[in-house]
């Protein structure tokens, strides 16, 4: 008889919930259309690796040497040069930002090879963005090596390095940002929607009055509760399942997990912000305040603070302390591995596990915080 | 005069709202407050602590010394010393290093018989651009490890070599912490603005009090003005108090003018203030605001050349970018903080807010006045 009593409840306040979603387009917005042009921003527009870089190049000197050196940095993609005439004009290309570096073989280039043994080449970057600054340094220390090589090669004895470095890279072998990025993108997305769309929703019937008309009804706490969280879960996985297939179809990004780890860890973290975002308008009541509060507490953390862009393990400790807090550092971890390695339970066991446990905490504080008194 | 007394009562209004509630107040300079600090903090692509594994097969002192250099480098942390080639795969797998150093077993013989040797490295691809950097850090190291080798008599001495020399402009030590920072205060400033601005109109349709304004003597332009004035003011604190932070906290160098800094400043504020404006009018509800807002703020800051640069961006996607108004304010406060620009030196780099604002606020009008009746 109780079972059938919940049934009939929870189909009236699903109904309910799925008109008022249906109703309020920008629900819908967010969760699908969203996530579809931050996939485009992120997939084509993030892009840390340095490709094409302008370089400002300065070869004082005409000979054969310098000649080989010029055309290797000419040749290869890693660089665009524009070949300058002149320190000064080299300068003012950096200055305009219209290059990011400059590189200089000076006029007794081969003198110093062949008396001294070593000819320095000068390279002025930009500091201004100390990433890519750091990036181009070691792309062009690349290319001395490969000059380097290639003379040792060619039967040069005296160009030998005693020690060199042979250097492999695991499961992003191509090195591509986007496959770090994207994955980090669609942890973005379901926080977007688990907190903010929930955000407003208890406290925008506080404010309108509507709960006060719930609270007469037969519906427990728990129902309402649930009829909150349904729906949105609901959108939740489906703007996640979006981006997944846009990512791995549109954007080439691998996917080596399994579907259902995907589907287990996913609802985990949506349950985990839809309970933040429930427990902030639960508990404010104001959406004025609780937008805020969301975006500040919810949104901005989770894209500073979860490793999405921003190395944690670089930061100071006092920040990798508070990013444990943070429920999309742990997803953040989960997809980077679903992704590009696959299965790995040893990492995946333990960071789903932090997030049941937020999601069973933050749940249950909603319930709590959701009384069906006026006062509160 | 009589305009003059109705716009000040409009804004007595505005700011009685939002000073009135005291979790509002807080809300408007506290978590900006604790957010520029935390990000401030977490925003750095400087590698610290990189946790790595080693298998040396060698033992050898030359093994050794090199490994030495490696721990003395000072941003590489030793986590473990592996014993066979099996633990490789599991270290790497469960993340419990980002890099694995194998010496094979010939390393010392071989340098001594005065052959090439070889040092393999294994990075975790996971983080990309963590891989790179570390990889090219690893990189000078094995070339100082070949100078060491020439000077300890080991090695004849390298023939035409080609020894880099590396300078960095504006940011000799190539701190990213204020490549970030320095723009910060921008981003965070913006949010405050934007989720400000649109949310009051929208809160008055929803309460339906914003028929209650339309009924007194104010002109459409007149509430405007009246609703932008607290975003622009409070946007302009928040932003000034940002960038005294990053000068007095982070130690982030300021080599520009106050003048250039608040003009610009100044500028896209009001410019965000426009497209808050227009976000509300087209909104009836807080949730739509709300949303409305972040339709454009991801974009915007995502594309805005904060984290990621401009350049990489393809063609098409940088012609777009042209209308972001967060592009505009990110390469001003940099060139502003870093590179010292003054007013004359940084107006190329802001005058299209003007325009953008000049289009944004007269669309917020005309849409304020076409929904309003």
């Amino acid at each position: 008889m109780t079972n059938g009593l919940f049934f009939m409840r929870m189909r009236g306040i699903l109904r309910k919930e799925f008109l008022q979603i249906l109703r309020d387009p920008s629900s819908i917005a967010l969760a699908v259309v969203m996530p579809l042009v931050l996939l485009v921003i992120f997939g084509y527009g993030v892009n840390l690796d340095a490709e094409h870089v302008p370089v400002a190049l300065l070869a004082e000197e005409q000979s054969s040497f310098s000649a080989d050196l010029v055309s290797r940095f000419e040749l290869s993609e890693t660089f665009a040069v524009h070949r300058v005439h002149s320190m000064t004009e080299a300068e003012q290309l950096l200055e305009s930002r219209r290059v990011d570096g400059i590189i200089r073989l000076q006029d007794n280039f081969t003198e110093k090879l062949q008396t001294a043994g070593s000819a320095p080449v000068q390279l002025i970057v930009n500091g201004v963005d100390a990433n890519r600054a750091r990036l181009i340094q070691s792309y062009v220390a690349a290319v001395l090596g490969q000059w380097s090589a290639m003379r040792r090669a060619a039967g040069d004895p005296a160009a030998h390095a005693p020690v060199s470095l042979v250097s492999r890279v695991w499961f992003n072998e191509e090195v591509e940002s986007r496959n770090f990025m994207v994955p980090g993108l669609i942890t973005l997305i379901m926080t977007l929607i688990g907190i903010l769309l929930t955000a407003l929703v208890i406290a925008r019937e506080w404010e309108r009055g509507t709960m006060e008309a719930m609270l007469v009804t037969p519906l427990r706490r728990i129902d309402i509760l649930l009829g909150k969280i349904i729906p949105y879960y609901l959108l939740g996985m489906l703007g996640m399942a979006m981006s997944v297939a846009v990512a791995v179809t549109v954007f080439d990004v691998p996917y080596r997990g399994s579907i259902t780890a995907l589907f287990l860890l996913s609802s985990l973290f949506m349950l985990a912000s839809l309970g933040f975002g429930l427990l902030l308008s639960a508990a404010i009541r104001v959406q004025f305040v609780a937008a805020q509060v969301s975006i500040v507490a919810g949104f901005l953390p989770a894209f500073f603070l979860s490793g999405l862009i921003f190395d944690l393990e670089s930061t100071p400790r006092f920040i990798q302390v508070v990013s444990h807090i943070v429920p999309a550092r742990y997803f953040i971890t989960i997809s980077h591995t679903l992704f590009m390695a696959g299965d790995v339970w040893s990492v995946l066991l333990p960071n789903g596990l932090v997030l049941a446990l937020m999601a069973v905490f933050f749940l249950s504080m909603a319930y709590r915080k959701m009384s069906k008194r006026l006062e509160g | 005069m009589a305009v003059l007394q109705r716009i000040m009562a409009l804004v007595a209004k505005e700011f009685l709202l939002i000073l009135k509630d005291k979790r509002s107040r807080f809300v408007i300079i506290g978590p900006p407050l604790i957010q520029f600090f935390v990000f401030g903090y977490a925003a750095t692509y400087d590698l610290k602590d990189v946790r790595y594994a080693i298998h040396d097969q060698s033992r050898s002192s030359l093994s050794r010394q090199f490994l030495a250099k490696v721990q003395g480098n000072g941003i590489f942390r030793l986590t473990e010393e592996l014993l066979s080639q099996e633990q490789i795969a599991e270290t790497i797998d469960r993340e419990d290093a980002r890099l694995i150093i194998h010496v094979g077993a010939d390393f010392e013989e071989r340098l001594q018989r005065g052959e090439a040797a070889t040092i393999q490295v294994l990075a975790d691809g996971r983080n990309p651009n963590v891989a790179l950097i570390a990889l090219g850090y690893l990189g000078t190291i094995v070339q100082s490890f070949n100078e060491d080798l020439v000077r300890q008599g080991l090695a004849p001495p390298g023939g035409p070599g080609l020894q880099l020399i590396d300078r960095a402009w504006f940011n000799d030590n190539l701190q990213s912490r204020w490549f970030i920072v320095s723009a910060l205060g921008g981003i965070i400033s913006m949010v405050v603005v934007m989720i400000l601005t649109s949310l009051s109109v929208a809160r008055e349709r929803e309460f339906g009090t914003f028929d209650q304004l339309l009924v007194a003597p104010f002109t459409p332009g007149e509430i405007l003005i009246g609703k932008s004035l607290p975003g622009i003011v409070f946007g302009l604190m928040d932003a000034l108090i940002f960038a005294a932070g990053a000068v007095l906290w982070f130690h982030v160098p300021f080599r520009g003018t106050l003048a250039a800094l608040v003009v610009a400043l100044l500028l896209f504020i009001v410019t965000m203030v426009g497209v808050g404006l227009l976000v509300s009018s087209l909104s009836t509800t807080m949730q739509q605001g709300l949303l409305g807002s972040f339709i454009f703020i991801m974009p915007a800051v995502t594309l805005s050349g904060l984290a990621t640069p401009v350049e990489n961006m393809p063609h098409w996607l940088q012609q777009a970018d042209l209308v972001n108004p967060v592009r505009y304010i990110i390469v001003a406060l940099r060139t502003i903080f870093l590179q010292g620009a003054d007013l004359p030196a940084v107006w190329p780099h802001i005058w299209p807010l003007l325009l953008i604002a000049s289009v944004t606020l007269t669309l917020a009008a005309w849409l304020f006045r076409a929904r309003s009746v």
